[in-house]
């Protein structure tokens, strides 16, 4: 029995518009929250290094051991989401906490302090994620779930675009402002809060509460999980990715930094059309496109091709993976769940996939230690054709229901 | 409440934070107009820095006499750091962007630019060679991921005579031992032209390393030595070694490693000092310490004798110009 189906078509069934309006609030808060966090993101390395004169590499036993902790949280935000029916609460919590951190930035001095606010405001992300976007998936109808998803990771990556620009606005007009640039970042990630608090309208659970946990023994949302987890095995992380094109290519310093640019410029721009393919063709089938997709960049990683040719194809296709997977598998578990575990369910399929990917950085680290990075980078082509056929078979039944649905 | 109330709540809300934003980027913009003079790094008898005051000269490029260390002489160049020897500045300097973008600047005697190459990322360390020919640069190389600290550092070498440059140290062959993808270099120091000393870490350990950019390859020397700094006889390198844990936020502590014996000694200053040091005279090293304004420099006999004492407040990335 799928309570869920019925819970979220009752949703903007009337309105004949291409996302609803609660999407649209989210999908705003959170390109707001990316901005407010993207600025402080940009200019961070700089405060430390030129205006603290700290050295950073401190940071990375401390950054390792925050990490375990902020998976830990996400489970968390969506159980209490679950429990008490508060996701709009949760949510707000973890929005609030981030935005806190920021003018904390401004008064702790030391490597310690600012990893440890640098986690605090991690933990606000982890615990608002799931809630977020059980909130998404409940107040879309059951067709929209791509469509719903698509259009708030576009908003989300455009935020995320737009932070460094306003972040380097600042330091243009006060050059070594870095206070101005929290300062703003504070005011922006406060209104980013209030636009939640204003205008998104929570979820009012209609139905009997059962069991969060319960809820997730649906067979179908444990195939997907699975198979998420898999595929995760099968995914390279971005830094690896960046650092394979470069092994390549040999890039000029200055253009470093500007891919990860290009593969969020390609997810801002694919996010939208893919979701919507999902709702129409099926979503399982374009979250398997999409690491088909990645099996490209593998592909193209280890081929002859060259130059910028190379480049602009493995961004391309690389953002194009992501606008086919990430909010996709939420639009693939959202009609698998029940209302009452949405959070929850989305917290366990969010935190299986970073495990998963976790592990492929731990083991393509090592193979590119022992056998160097072509034939790492084959190893983990071959893990991700055996992944996508266990998913072709398995996730067959899967396909079948949500194209009838 | 009603969706007018709440469009009203949410467009005052707007209004006021705008007008904090923009009260606190004002507030930052820095007042009045410095007068700029002149500053040469062929003037012996000068301590060239990097002033952190607020304001107008922030980042500046500044002299001052170093035996009173009175009126500050200031340049029209800013830098984020800046090392020179012999008449050659090397200044790395940066401007944020939707990707911040960054350069390493070599300057001649009069400060003018000479060459210039694109860093990889945030600028941490630079040295010249004794002659000012060769010029080497760390930089910090951050993951992109939110809010992530999974720093590395890269590291190159330039010939500011015939622009020859490695981009990379990794690319350096290590004397008895297999490189690992995680190897990091960081803070050169150079004995000439060609040899140099360096950190280098590996497999969560940090050693000390030296080198020949014509060999291109280095040799461990020992363990737990960072950010060099090579005495201008040649004998001695005064070095930030590890005693505490990261997490106490006070890991270094300064020491001086006599090369013939390959034996340390802890200096005066107690604090744990994060900067590759600058020897002002055969016996005397500076270094920066967080402060209000940036960084104050302060000095310490380098030879574990003394105390340590404040030099120059708000100033970094000290040189002191001998001939």
């Amino acid at each position: 029995m799928y309570v869920s189906a019925d819970a979220i078509s009752e949703v903007g069934r009337k309105s004949g518009r291409f996302v609803t309006g609660n999407v649209l609030a989210l999908g705003t808060v959170s390109l707001v929250t990316d901005v407010s966090a993207e600025m402080v993101t940009a200019v961070l390395p700089l405060y430390l290094v030129a205006g603290l004169g700290l050295s950073p590499l401190a940071f990375g036993f401390l950054d390792g051991l925050y990490g375990g902790v902020t998976a830990f949280v996400r489970l968390l935000g969506g159980h209490a989401a679950d429990r008490w029916q508060r996701h709009k609460l949760v949510a707000g919590a973890g929005y609030l906490l981030s935005a806190m951190c920021k003018p904390l930035l401004l008064v702790v001095g030391t490597v310690p302090g600012i990893a440890m606010v640098l986690a605090a405001d991690r933990t606000g992300k982890g615990i608002r994620t799931a809630p977020r976007d059980a909130l998404i998936a409940l107040s879309s109808p059951a067709g929209g779930q791509g469509r719903a998803f698509g259009v708030h990771r576009a908003m989300d990556t455009a935020g995320a675009l737009l932070g460094p620009l306003v972040a380097a606005a600042i330091l243009v007009a006060a050059p070594g402002g870095y206070h101005a640039v929290f300062q703003v970042s504070t005011c922006v990630a406060i209104f980013a809060v209030l636009i939640l608090a204003l205008s998104v309208r929570g979820h009012v659970s209609a139905l009997p509460r059962p069991a969060p946990v319960r809820a997730l023994r649906s067979s179908s949302y444990r195939r997907v999980c699975v198979l998420a987890v898999v595929l995760g095995v099968a995914t390279l992380s971005d830094p690896f990715v960046y650092l394979l094109l470069q092994h390549r290519l040999d890039l000029p310093a200055g253009l470093f930094p500007l891919l990860p640019v290009g593969t969020a410029a390609a997810f801002l721009a694919l996010a939208v059309p893919l979701g919507w393919a999902g709702d129409r063709w099926g979503r399982w089938r374009v979250f398997l496109c999409g690491h088909l997709g990645l099996l490209v960049v593998y592909g193209l990683l280890l081929s002859p091709l060259d130059g910028t040719v190379l480049t602009v194809t493995v961004l391309a296709v690389h953002g194009a993976f992501y606008a086919a997977t990430d909010g996709v598998l939420m639009a693939v578990a959202a009609p698998l769940l029940p209302e009452a575990g949405m959070a929850g369910g989305m917290a366990v399929l969010q935190t299986g996939q970073a495990v998963g990917r976790f592990g492929c950085s731990v083991l393509f680290g090592a193979a590119w230690t022992w056998w160097g990075p072509t034939t790492a980078l084959l190893s983990v082509s071959l893990a991700l054709v055996v992944a996508l056929a266990v998913g072709l078979v398995a996730g067959l039944g899967a396909t079948v229901r949500q194209t009838a649905s | 409440m009603s969706t007018r109330i709440r469009f009203v709540l949410l467009a005052s809300a707007a209004v006021l934070l705008c007008v904090a934003a923009t009260v606190s980027v004002l507030t930052a913009v820095p007042r009045g107009k410095a007068a700029f003079g002149t500053v040469r790094l062929d003037a012996p008898g000068q301590i060239v820095f990097r002033d952190t005051r607020p304001g107008p000269t922030r980042d500046h490029l500044v002299s001052v006499p170093a035996a009173d260390r009175g009126t500050r002489t200031v340049s029209a160049v800013s830098c984020l750091r800046f090392s020179a020897a012999h008449g050659t500045g090397i200044c790395l300097r940066g401007a944020a962007g939707l990707t911040p973008r960054f350069d390493a600047v070599v300057l001649d005697a009069g400060l003018r630019e000479r060459r210039r190459v694109t860093l990889p990322g945030t600028p941490t360390r630079a040295r010249v060679s004794p002659s000012g020919r060769m010029a080497a640069f760390t930089v910090f190389v951050s993951g992109d991921s939110y809010g992530g600290l999974d720093f590395s550092t890269r590291t190159g070498i330039l010939d500011t005579v015939t622009g020859a440059y490695v981009p990379s140290l990794e690319t350096f062959d290590v004397v008895g031992m297999t490189k690992t993808p995680d190897i990091n270099f960081w803070g050169v120091t150079f004995a000439d032209d060609d040899r140099f000393f360096a950190t280098m870490a590996m497999r969560g350990r940090t050693h000390l390393v030296s080198g020949t950019v014509s060999g291109h390859r280095v040799q461990v020397l020992r363990d737990n030595a960072e950010c060099p700094s090579l005495s201008p006889d040649g004998t001695r390198l005064v070095f930030k070694k590890r005693v505490r844990a990261a997490s106490s936020g006070q890991p270094w502590r300064l020491h001086v490693l006599d090369l013939a014996t390959l034996r340390d000694k802890a200096l005066a200053e107690t604090r744990s000092v994060d900067d590759q040091v600058a020897w002002l005279d055969p016996g005397t090293v500076a270094y920066a310490l967080p402060a209000d304004f940036g960084s104050d420099l302060w000095s310490v006999p380098a030879d574990g004798t003394g105390a340590p004492g404040r030099i120059l407040e708000a100033a970094a990335s000290p040189v002191a110009v001998s001939r």
